[in-house]
C-alpha cells in the first residue's frame, strides 16, 4: 500500500538532481531541525550529536502523536470498549451462574449482584472513566511499554503481561528482518554497481526485466518457495523456528534455526531485490554521466576510486533512504509472511491475537509497530546525517556547502 | 487524444509494455464477460451456497487437465440417473453409461422396482466417494431398497438394505456392514479393487460395473427413484475446494474484484496525495508545514495493523477496507516526491500571469498546477495497482477478506487453512497465485515502461 520504494525512487529521478528539491524528494524527513544557525567553530562531532538530539526529540513527538492516533483508531469511538464490556458481563454472569453461593438468591438479587460485580470489574479496568482521560493514561502506558494484560493469551514463560508476550516474540522478528535487510542492502549495492558497469549486457537486461516481479509481497513468494523447496523437494522445513524437539546443543540449535530461516529470508529477499537493484542501478547510471565523474576519469583516477568517491558517495543517502523505506513495507509484510511460515514473531502473534480477538495484544502490537517504524525512520535520519555532507558541516539544507 | 496516441506509440517500443497492455486488455474484457455471465448476486449465492448447491462435486478435486500429464489417469465424477430423465441433462453422465428401470410384480401387493446402473470404469485410481440418492413416492408403507454391486469379473457384493423415507442418501463408505464385508477396506477402494492386485497397494479393476438397486414397494402407485454419484478425483477446469465448490467461480469472479479494487485504490490514493501536495506547495507557509508534519506522523502509523483492526472490529466489507486504505494513504510519502516537482514548476511565469488576471487559488491549483504534472502521476499510479491487488489478497489470507465475495485471496486463504501445500493439493494454491502474479506483472510492466516514457532521463537507460 505504500509503494514508497519504487515511486519515491522513480519520482526522484524526474526532478533535477541537484539542489534542494532532490533532498526533499529523497528524504522522508529533511534536516530542517538542523538548520539552526551555529557558530562555525563547532566540531563535526558536536554538530552530529546536536543534530541527533534534535531529531530524537522530533521523532519522540512524532511517535507520541502516532501512538495516540493508533490508540484512538484502535478504540474506534468506544467500539472496543463495548466489546470488552460485553465480555466482562458475560464472564461475570457465567461465574455467578455456576457458583453455588448464589443459588439461594432471587433473580432480582442476582441481577443486582451481577451489576455490582460488572461495575467493579469495569472500574478495575478503568472503563468507567471518560475515554479522553483513559486514552492519555493508555498513551503514557504505551510510551513506557506498559501495555496491560492479556485475557486469553500468555507468553511461553507464562506471563500474561502484554509487554512480555510481545517482547518474547520480538527477537524472532528482528532476526528474520535484520538478516534480510543486510542481504538486500549489500547484494543490492554490489549487483547494481556491477550492472551499471556492464550496462546493457544480457544479465543487466534480465535483472531489469525482473523488476516488475517486486509487485508481489514476500508472503506470496513464500508460498511458492514452500511449494518448491519444502513440499516437492523436501530440502527445507515447511515452517517454524526450530525443529521439534529442539536440539540440545547450542550449535545444533543455531543450525536448526538457520535451516528454518532460509525460506522466509529468501522470500523477503526475492520480493524486494530486483526493484532495489533497478532503482540503484538507475541512480548509479545517472550519476556516472555527471560532468565531475568525467573530470575524475580524465584526471586518471582508477575506476574503483571513481566509483567509490564520485558515484557511490552522492547516491548513498538516497539509496539508504529507499532501502529503509522498503523496510517499513517489510514490517507489514511480516504479518502474513510469519503466519505462512509459522515463524513465532511479532507478525504471527498479531495474527493469532486477531483470531481470538485479544484486544490488548492487538493494540499493543500496533503500538510496537509504530515504535519500530519510528525507530527505523530515526536511524534513517542518523545514517543520513552521517552520509550527507550538508548535514555534517551544519549548512542549511539545500544551502551553499 | 493526441497525447494518448503519442504515449501508446512510445509504449509500443517496449515489448514488455505491449505484453502488459495485452494482459490488461484481456483482463478487462474477461471481467466484463464474467460480470455479465454470472451476475453479482448469483455469484454470491453460489459461493455461499454450501454443500447443497455443490452436492454432486467431489471435495478438493484436482482440475481435469491433470489427466493430460503422462501417467496420470484420475477418475472423473460420474452422475447416473435417475432413469427416465434424458441422460444428457446431466453433463457428468458418461457416454458409455446407462440407467435402466423396470417394474416386476412379485405378488399382488409387492412390486420390485429395479434400477440398474451400468458404467465403464477405466481410471488408474479409485473414486473419492460413492453416494446413492434415493427418493420415493409412497402413501404409507415405506419401500425397501436392497443394493447389489456387480464387478467386471463377476463378483456380487451386497451393499445395504435401506428403507426409503423421504430423500435418503446412502454413502457407501459409511455402511458398516459393507465395510465388514470388505475386510475393513474403505468402500470406494474395496468395491473397485482388483482382487489380483497387491493388498497393500490395491489397483482398480477396469471394466464394466453394475449397481442394482432393487426397490420393493408395497403399494400400486409407489415408486423409487435413484441417482448414483461416483465422485471422481478431478473436476472441471479449476478443481474444487474443501466445500465441494467449483474454484472456477472464485477464479473468474476474482478478476473483476481485483481490477476494481486495485484501480479504485490506486486512483484514490494517488489523486488525493497529488492534490494535497499541490495545495501544500501553492499555499506554502503553515499549510505546507502542517502537511509535511502530518506526513511524517502518517509515515509511522502502522497501516496494515490498523487496517486489520478495522476489519476485525468494524466491517470486513471490501469497500470499507478500500475507504480506510485511501484515508491512510492520503498523507503518504508520495507527497514528498510530488511536492519536490511542484515546487519547481510553481516558479513558472504563467502562474504569475494567471494571478495577474485574477485567478483564484483553487482555479490555479486544479487548472494550472495539477494538469502540468499528471504525466508524472501516471507511472506511479499504474505501478501502484498491483500492490493493492496483492493487499486485498493479504487481507484475505489474514481471514479479513470480504465475507461475501469470492476473491483470489480467499481461495489462497482457504488453501492455506486447509494445508493444501502440505497435502499435495498444489492446484489450489497455484491457480489463484498464477492469476495474481500475471495480473500484477501486467500492470507493473506497463508502469515501468510508462515511467521511461514520461521520464526522459530514464529513456536511454
Amino acid at each position: 500500500m505504500r509503494d514508497i520504494s519504487l515511486s519515491s525512487l522513480l519520482f526522484t529521478l524526474s526532478s533535477p538532481l541537484k539542489g534542494s528539491s532532490m533532498t526533499d524528494a529523497a528524504l522522508p524527513l529533511q534536516p530542517d531541525a538542523a538548520a539552526v544557525e551555529r557558530p562555525k567553530s563547532q566540531s563535526t562531532l558536536t554538530r552530529v550529536v546536536q543534530y541527533t538530539g534534535l531529531r530524537m526529540i522530533a521523532m519522540f513527538i512524532t511517535i507520541l502523536i502516532g501512538v495516540y492516533l493508533t490508540i484512538i483508531i484502535a478504540n474506534m469511538g468506544g467500539h472496543v470498549d463495548n466489546i470488552r464490556r460485553g465480555y466482562i458481563r458475560e464472564m461475570v454472569a457465567i461465574s455467578t451462574g455456576q457458583s453455588d453461593e448464589f443459588r439461594n438468591m432471587t433473580a432480582q438479587e442476582r441481577r443486582e449482584h451481577v451489576d455490582k460485580l460488572v461495575a467493579l470489574q469495569e472500574k478495575r479496568m478503568g472503563l468507567d472513566q471518560p475515554f479522553l482521560l483513559r486514552s492519555f493514561r493508555f498513551l503514557w502506558g504505551a510510551m513506557i511499554l506498559d501495555l496491560g494484560w492479556a485475557d486469553n493469551m500468555s507468553s511461553d514463560s507464562g506471563s500474561r503481561q502484554v509487554r512480555n508476550i510481545i517482547l518474547e516474540r520480538l527477537p524472532a522478528t528482528l532476526l528474520l528482518f535484520s538478516t534480510s535487510f543486510l542481504m538486500l542492502f549489500f547484494v543490492g549495492i554490489f549487483v547494481a554497481l556491477y550492472l551499471s558497469r556492464n550496462y546493457g549486457s544480457r544479465l543487466d537486461r534480465v535483472i531489469i526485466g525482473l523488476a516488475p516481479t517486486s509487485a508481489a509481497p514476500s508472503w506470496f513468494y513464500g508460498l511458492f518457495f514452500i511449494l518448491l523447496f519444502a513440499a516437492l523437494l523436501g530440502w527445507f522445513p515447511f515452517g517454524g523456528l526450530v525443529s521439534a524437539p529442539p536440539p540440545d546443543t547450542v550449535t545444533g540449535y543455531a543450525l536448526s534455526v538457520l535451516n528454518h530461516m532460509v525460506l522466509p529470508v529468501i522470500a523477503i529477499f526475492f520480493s524486494a531485490i530486483f526493484l532495489g537493484i533497478y532503482g540503484q542501478r538507475t541512480f548509479f547510471l545517472i550519476f556516472s554521466n555527471e560532468d565531475y565523474v568525467d573530470m575524475a576519469r580524465a584526471k586518471g583516477l582508477s575506476d574503483r576510486v571513481v566509483e567509490r568517491r564520485y558515484i557511490m558517495r552522492p547516491t548513498l543517502p538516497t539509496i539508504v533512504t529507499g532501502l529503509a523505506l522498503s523496510i517499513i513495507g517489510l514490517w507489514f509484510g511480516s504479518i502474513v509472511l510469519e503466519t505462512i511460515f509459522n515463524w513465532p514473531g511479532l507478525g504471527r502473534l498479531f495474527y493469532l491475537a486477531t483470531n481470538i480477538f485479544e484486544t490488548s495484544v492487538i493494540v499493543g502490537s500496533t503500538v510496537i509497530y509504530a515504535y519500530l517504524l519510528g525507530i527505523t525512520v530515526f536511524f534513517l535520519d542518523i545514517v543520513y546525517a552521517l552520509l550527507d555532507p550538508r548535514v555534517k558541516v551544519g549548512g542549511s539544507p539545500g544551502g551553499q556547502v | 487524444m493526441t497525447a494518448l496516441r503519442r504515449t501508446l506509440a512510445a509504449l509500443s517500443q517496449y515489448p514488455s509494455a505491449v505484453a502488459g497492455l495485452a494482459i490488461i486488455a484481456a483482463m478487462v474484457l474477461f471481467s466484463i464477460y464474467v460480470v455479465i455471465a454470472i451476475p453479482y448476486s448469483e455469484a454470491i449465492d453460489l459461493w455461499r451456497g454450501g454443500e447443497g448447491v455443490w452436492l454432486e462435486n467431489p471435495r478438493t478435486a484436482k482440475p481435469k487437465w491433470v489427466n493430460l500429464f503422462p501417467g496420470v489417469n484420475l477418475p472423473e465424477t460420474m452422475v447416473l440417473g435417475p432413469a427416465g430423465e434424458s441422460d444428457d441433462a446431466s453433463a457428468d453422465a458418461p457416454a458409455d453409461a446407462s440407467v435402466q428401470k423396470e417394474r416386476q410384480a412379485v405378488s399382488e401387493e409387492m412390486t420390485d422396482v429395479i434400477t440398474t446402473f451400468t458404467f465403464d470404469y477405466s481410471a488408474d485410481d479409485f473414486p473419492q466417494e460413492i453416494s446413492l440418492f434415493l427418493t420415493s413416492e409412497h402413501e404409507r408403507k415405506r419401500p425397501l431398497v436392497s443394493l447389489t454391486w456387480l464387478t467386471p469379473d463377476g463378483r456380487e457384493i451386497r451393499i445395504a438394505d435401506v428403507t426409503v423415507e423421504g430423500p435418503v442418501t446412502v454413502r457407501f463408505s459409511q455402511e458398516e456392514k459393507l465395510a465388514r464385508r470388505l475386510d475393513g477396506e474403505r468402500a470406494e477402494i474395496g468395491l473397485f479393487a482388483d482382487p489380483a492386485s497387491d493388498q497393500d497397494d490395491p489397483m482398480p479393476l477396469k471394466g464394466t460395473y453394475r449397481l442394482v438397486a432393487a426397490g420393493l414397494v408395497f403399494e400400486d402407485d409407489a415408486d423409487v427413484d435413484a441417482r448414483l454419484v461416483v465422485y471422481g478425483q478431478v473436476y472441471g477446469l479449476a478443481g474444487t475446494d474443501h466445500l465441494r465448490r467449483d474454484l472456477m467461480l472464485a477464479l473468474m469472479w476474482g478478476m473483476p474484484v481485483a481490477l476494481a479494487f486495485g484501480l479504485l485504490a490506486a486512483v484514490g490514493t494517488s489523486v488525493s496525495t497529488f492534490i494535497v501536495a499541490a495545495i501544500g506547495v501553492w499555499f506554502g507557509g503553515i499549510v505546507d508545514a502542517a502537511i509535511q508534519r502530518i506526513t511524517e506522523v502518517n509515515l509511522i502509523l502502522p497501516a496494515l495493523p490498523i487496517l486489520i483492526m478495522v476489519g476485525l472490529f468494524y466491517s470486513r466489507s471490501i469497500w470499507v477496507m478500500l475507504a480506510v486504505i485511501i484515508a491512510l494513504s492520503v498523507f503518504s510519502s508520495g507527497i514528498k516526491t510530488s511536492r519536490a516537482v511542484f515546487l519547481q514548476i510553481k516558479e513558472s511565469p504563467y502562474f504569475e500571469a494567471a494571478r495577474a488576471y485574477g485567478a483564484g487559488n483553487f482555479r490555479i491549483i486544479f487548472l494550472y498546477l495539477i494538469p502540468r504534472l499528471i504525466p508524472t502521476l501516471v507511472p506511479g499510479f499504474v505501478v501502484a495497482i498491483p500492490s493493492f491487488v496483492f493487499l486485498e489478497a493479504t487481507l484475505a489470507v489474514l481471514n479479513l477478506g470480504d465475507p461475501l465475495l469470492p476473491t483470489w485471496g480467499k481461495v489462497l486463504s482457504d488453501a492455506r487453512v486447509n494445508d493444501a501445500l502440505y497435502q499435495g493439493n498444489y492446484y489450489w494454491v497455484l491457480e489463484p497465485a498464477a492469476l495474481l502474479l500475471v495480473s500484477g506483472l501486467g500492470f507493473s510492466m506497463v508502469g515501468f515502461a510508462l515511467d521511461r516514457v514520461f521520464n526522459p532521463r530514464l529513456r536511454d537507460l
